[in-house]
């Protein structure tokens, strides 16, 4: 389990400096430095076994269904990559305390790094290409939020948007690429993956899976045509630039590439591809890096050209190039992190990275000075330092395989030689200067520490290559090629060789070329170059001006026209897909119509044109459209659904008279604005809408059911299994109890949405113009009418007892708690329209919310019970029970339930109401102290 | 018989649609009102029709489908929680912006209709 753990740590470590702040910068920076140093100790413990050759592993099953494992192995090119990802975040963690500012939030900084290094830790150590595209993923999410960690600098922000869309972008590529590879091996675990180099590479896929991957690795590893958005990336914090920009991240795509080496490599494809986009990007990266002024981007331009070099080298496809490939990676990451420091050193105590204002800081900041020699002269690839070690046998290899790659490659170390003298030269040599923007000076030990520990590093690799690292490269070589390692030797002198005199060629070229900078630079900058940025912001903008319009033509705001769209598509895709299929006449025995059917259908068809005919005066059309609700009642009855009539008629009456309240605040009139193009189209697509759903009706209606329902079922249990004879009733209380319990929920949170609303509208603007409306509403003289008053009076204890009587009867027969809560609540709701709402309140205290929430609880209660009696959810239980004299009578917990559903429709109605009421007081609807407005127990006179 | 309520769930789905279609929020709001009758009457009649059969065990059967009525007195609620919603939403939106229209205008290009 450990290498779970390995990749597990950073990740538990990022949850803590955010809180180790508070104890001060050193303990949060100890804290974050334990947990990497606890997974290098855990990997160190299992690099003995791994460097005599062993590969480990442990596995977890994730997503089995999704061939998704957590498995992860180590072999020695997971041990390089792994090492260096935590050894230098050791020491990039160490010199970040001493380089950020007091400004800077430390925590965030260091839960973001430990996020990366999690990250980065998690894609070298998986054996599950799906979870290693998860981590790949997390890498670029987590490099954004690093570059962008100076939130205040515009650069920083850009730099880190443009990371994020090429690497994440080639992240995409990657995902499809994998998943082609993944489809021809047909697993996704690495390690099947690495024994199908033959299938892989015989497959018609190749070529595609090859391309997604490499367009992965390119955008990672910043190779040409990808290259600019790492010196742009260089708006980071120095820590970030030395950690993910020069050893760890951008080495992702090398590491994929030489992970999937042994399948991928060796075909004219990957060789041309790889080899040659790895030679110019190494040519192109350092002549840039030569002329740039500011030192991280001439460093940032020399990682371009060495991440070059590397991806070159594998794309050779030959067994000795891999072998120098694992070399320089690992030379790299030791000089490159430690000149990256060096110059954040310079920026941090000169104040400046502008080459132009540097000089002379040799006298001022020796040590630092001595670092970055060091450091530099190994990048140029000067003996006894490790850079001229694979250098030299990167020159060897690009020798043998053809004489203008040889040529190419010296001309690239060339200028490599050129630029490492120019970054010492002219920022440590020459003349000491006044006019520093800082007081340069070499900071304290906790600064310098990383940087030298790594330039001892680049000294004794140089000089005893074999005993330091001779272990490492064959055990990483070795997991590269997956096959005998090929003779080579990691020596100093390899006797007089072809690489020998490139060498020689380089180095003297190199230093003439500096000699020579001050017109080089002039002729330099006078080229017209393309400029990448400008490039890529052209680009983007031009896919956000093409999405925006797109946007724009298609959401223009104009619902009514979604709408048509959708109505005319729907009907489109169904017409066509009736069209494709063949269909023979159904087999139902059709039911004859009587003539009250059909004088129902002429009724709700009158009604529905009247609807349509008169929608533009609001009330009537009100009014009409409540003739088709009683018609459809009257259909439920006749087409033997009492349940369904019972409850449609109750939700009419409620509804109309929601609408009603509600239109007293709305224009009374629609006006006229359908041209009459408009309504034509807006016609014929109704109608064609209304063709095919009652054509799919009959359709449907006039077949037999293609497979058993599962009615018989509940027809069958409903009295044996629910205790009841109404087997609608139930369903809902009894089998499909979970669904009906959702249901009530929805309701309470539809008239707590309208409650909510309501209370909105009661400030600003709506208010004013609720008053506003208010004047202008015509009220009648006698608004609570005696009449009304008496009859509803009267009505009440009927109403009630018949809600009551619709409740109790309605496991066994029609009715239930949707119907009773629905009768009750127009019981109630007669009383406030007699005698305003106002009056009606203060005589009844129940609170809606809590009616509702009493009936969700009551509901949730029953099928909690349940539990006790060790049966699942909602499971009901019932009995008979009898009290002499009466009849044997039925208790079920089921009609606890069902009071559940009572009195969350009984509050979920009145709330709504109650809601609209607030309004009409808003709109300066007065209350009355007495029932109604006359009182009859007094004269005309005394009245007055 | 099935033809009728065939021709009922069109007649009712091609006046829904036709006022959902209107530019005003209240045609709207009752053309979903309505949408939502044809919809349920479409729901029940997937349990195929029956007569005098109510699904309550007293007559010995046979008996109509009981399962598509329980989804149907559920949807018949639903829409009616639905529908006081929408009319709140449209009076809330009347209230705020001083219009009932449907379509938002386009300051930057001027009205569209």
């Amino acid at each position: 389990m450990s290498l779970v753990l390995i990749a597990a740590l950073p990740f538990i470590g990022a949850l803590f400096p955010g809180l180790m702040i508070r104890a001060g910068r050193n303990a949060c920076a100890m804290m974050t430095g334990s947990f990497t140093l606890l997974a290098l100790i855990l990997l160190l413990i299992e690099a003995p076994a791994v460097l005599q050759g062993e590969v480990i592993r442990n596995q977890i099953s994730w997503i089995p269904s999704l061939g998704l494992h957590a498995n992860f192995f180590l072999d020695g090119l997971g041990l390089l990559f792994a090492g260096m990802i935590l050894g230098i975040g050791l020491l990039v963690i160490l010199y970040a305390r001493f380089y950020l500012y007091k400004t800077d939030p430390m925590g965030q900084f260091y839960t973001y790094l430990m996020l990366f290094q999690g990250a980065m830790v998690g894609i070298v150590l998986s054996d599950n290409i799906l979870l290693l595209l998860i981590f790949w993923e997390l890498t670029s999410l987590s490099s954004f939020l690093l570059i962008g960690y100076w939130k205040h600098l515009p650069e920083g922000r850009q730099g880190a948007r443009m990371a994020l869309a090429v690497t994440g972008g080639g992240g995409l590529a990657l995902i499809g690429g994998m998943l082609l590879l993944g489809g021809i091996v047909g697993s996704y675990d690495m390690t099947v993956i690495l024994q199908s180099r033959d299938v892989i590479q015989a497959s018609p896929w190749y070529l595609p899976a090859l391309l997604l991957i490499l367009l992965g690795c390119f955008t990672k590893s910043a190779q040409f045509p990808f290259h600019f958005w790492l010196p742009h990336a260089m708006a980071a914090p120095t820590p970030v630039s030395a950690y993910l920009h020069s050893a760890t991240m951008v080495k992702a795509g090398l590491f994929l590439m030489a992970r999937l080496w042994p399948v991928l490599a060796g075909t004219d494809a990957w060789f041309y591809i790889v080899g040659i986009t790895g030679l110019i990007t190494m040519v192109l990266g350092a002549v840039i890096a030569l002329f740039k002024d500011d030192l991280k981007a001439l460093l940032a331009f020399s990682t371009v050209s060495h991440l070059g070099l590397i991806t070159m080298l594998l794309g050779f496809g030959t067994a000795e190039a891999a072998v120098v490939a694992v070399f320089h990676i690992i030379n790299h990451a030791t000089f490159k992190a430690a000149l990256f420091m060096t110059a954040g050193i310079v920026d941090h105590e000169a104040h400046t990275r502008d080459i132009k204002r540097l000089g002379g800081l040799r006298h001022l900041m020796p040590i630092t000075f001595t670092i970055a020699t060091i450091a530099a002269l190994s990048m140029a690839g000067i003996p006894l330092l490790n850079g001229f070690l694979s250098k030299e046998m990167m020159l060897e290899e690009a020798a043998h395989t053809d004489i203008w790659v040889g040529i190419f490659a010296t001309l690239g170390a060339l200028f490599s030689v050129a630029y490492s003298f120019r970054f010492i030269a002219h920022t440590f040599l020459g003349p000491k200067r006044d006019d520093y923007p800082g007081h340069p000076h070499d900071p304290g030990f906790g600064l310098w520490a990383a940087p030298a520990f790594l330039a001892v590093l680049v000294v004794i690799i140089g000089i005893l290559p074999q005993t330091v690292v001779g272990a490492l490269v064959a055990a990483t070589s070795g997991a590269v090629i997956q096959a005998e390692l090929p003779y080579y030797s990691l020596q100093l002198w390899h006797g007089v060789t072809p690489a020998l005199f490139m060498s020689i060629i380089a180095v003297v070229g190199g230093v003439l070329v500096l000699m020579s900078f001050r017109r080089m630079e002039g002729v330099w900058n006078a080229l017209p170059r393309p400029e990448a940025k400008t490039i890529f912001d052209w680009i983007v903008e031009g896919i956000a001006g093409a999405s925006r319009r797109l946007t724009d033509a298609l959401h223009d705001g104009a619902i009514s026209r979604y709408l048509m769209i959708f109505a005319a598509t729907a009907v489109i895709t169904g017409v066509v897909s009736f069209m494709g299929g063949t269909h023979a006449a159904g087999t139902h025995q059709l039911l004859p119509a009587g003539p009250m059917a059909i004088i129902g259908l002429l009724l709700l068809t009158v009604a529905s044109l009247g609807v349509v005919l008169f929608h533009r005066n609001r009330l009537l059309s009100l009014v009409i459209i409540s003739v088709n609700g009683l018609v459809i009642s009257l259909g439920f009855v006749y087409l033997s659904a009492p349940d369904l009539a019972l409850t449609q008629l109750t939700v009419e009456v409620v509804t109309i008279i929601l609408l009603l309240l509600a239109l007293n605040f709305l224009p009374k009139e629609t006006p006229r604005e359908s041209t009459m193009g408009r309504k034509w189209r807006d016609g014929i697509v109704s109608v064609a809408a209304g063709i095919a759903v009652g054509g799919l009706a009959y359709a449907l209606m006039a077949r037999d059911l293609a497979f058993q329902s599962i009615s018989q079922f509940h027809l069958d249990q409903s009295y044996p299994g629910g205790g009841g004879t109404n087997v609608v009733n139930v369903i809902l209380v009894d089998f499909r109890g979970y669904d009906t319990f959702g249901e009530i929920i929805v309701l309470g949170i539809a008239a707590l949405a309208i409650y909510a609303l309501t209370q909105t509208l009661l400030h600003g603007r709506a208010s004013r113009r609720l008053m506003e409306i208010g004047k202008g509403i015509k009220r009648d003289g006698d608004r609570h009418p005696l009449m009304l008053v008496v009859a509803t009076r009267v009505m009440m204890p009927i109403a009630v007892m018949v809600g009551v009587y619709i409740f109790l009867r309605g496991h066994n027969e029609p009715g239930g708690g949707f119907v009773a809560g629905l009768v009750v609540s127009i019981a109630l709701l007669m009383q406030y329209m007699a005698s305003g709402f106002a009056w009606a309140q203060a005589r009844q205290r129940a609170d809606y919310h809590a009616i509702i929430a009493s009936g969700v609880l009551i509901a949730a209660a029953t099928g909690v019970g349940a539990w006790f009696a060790d049966r699942p959810f909602l499971t009901s239980a019932f009995g008979y029970f009898q009290i002499p004299p009466m009849d044997k009578f039925e208790l079920a917990t089921a009609m606890a339930f069902d009071l559940g559903v009572f009195l969350a429709v009984v509050g979920s109605v009145m709330l709504a109401l109650a809601s609209l009421s607030r309004l009409a007081r808003r709109a300066g609807e007065t209350v009355n102290d007495t029932p109604m407005d006359i009182d009859p127990s007094k004269t005309t006179e005394e009245a007055r | 018989m099935e033809l009728i309520v065939a021709l009922a769930v069109g007649v009712l789905t091609a006046a829904a649609i036709y006022l959902i279609l209107r530019l005003r929020t209240f045609p709207v709001v009752l053309g979903t009102a309505m949408l939502s009758y044809a919809v349920n009457i479409f729901l029940f009649a997937t349990g195929r029709l029956a007569i005098n059969q109510p699904a309550v065990l007293l007559t010995g059967g046979p008996y109509a489908d009981p399962l598509p009525q329980a989804l149907v007195l559920t949807a018949i609620v639903i829409a009616f929680g639905m529908t006081a919603v929408v009319v709140m939403l449209a009076l809330g939106a009347y209230l705020e912006s001083g219009t009932d229209e449907i379509d938002m205008k386009d300051e930057t290009k001027g009205d569209r209709t």
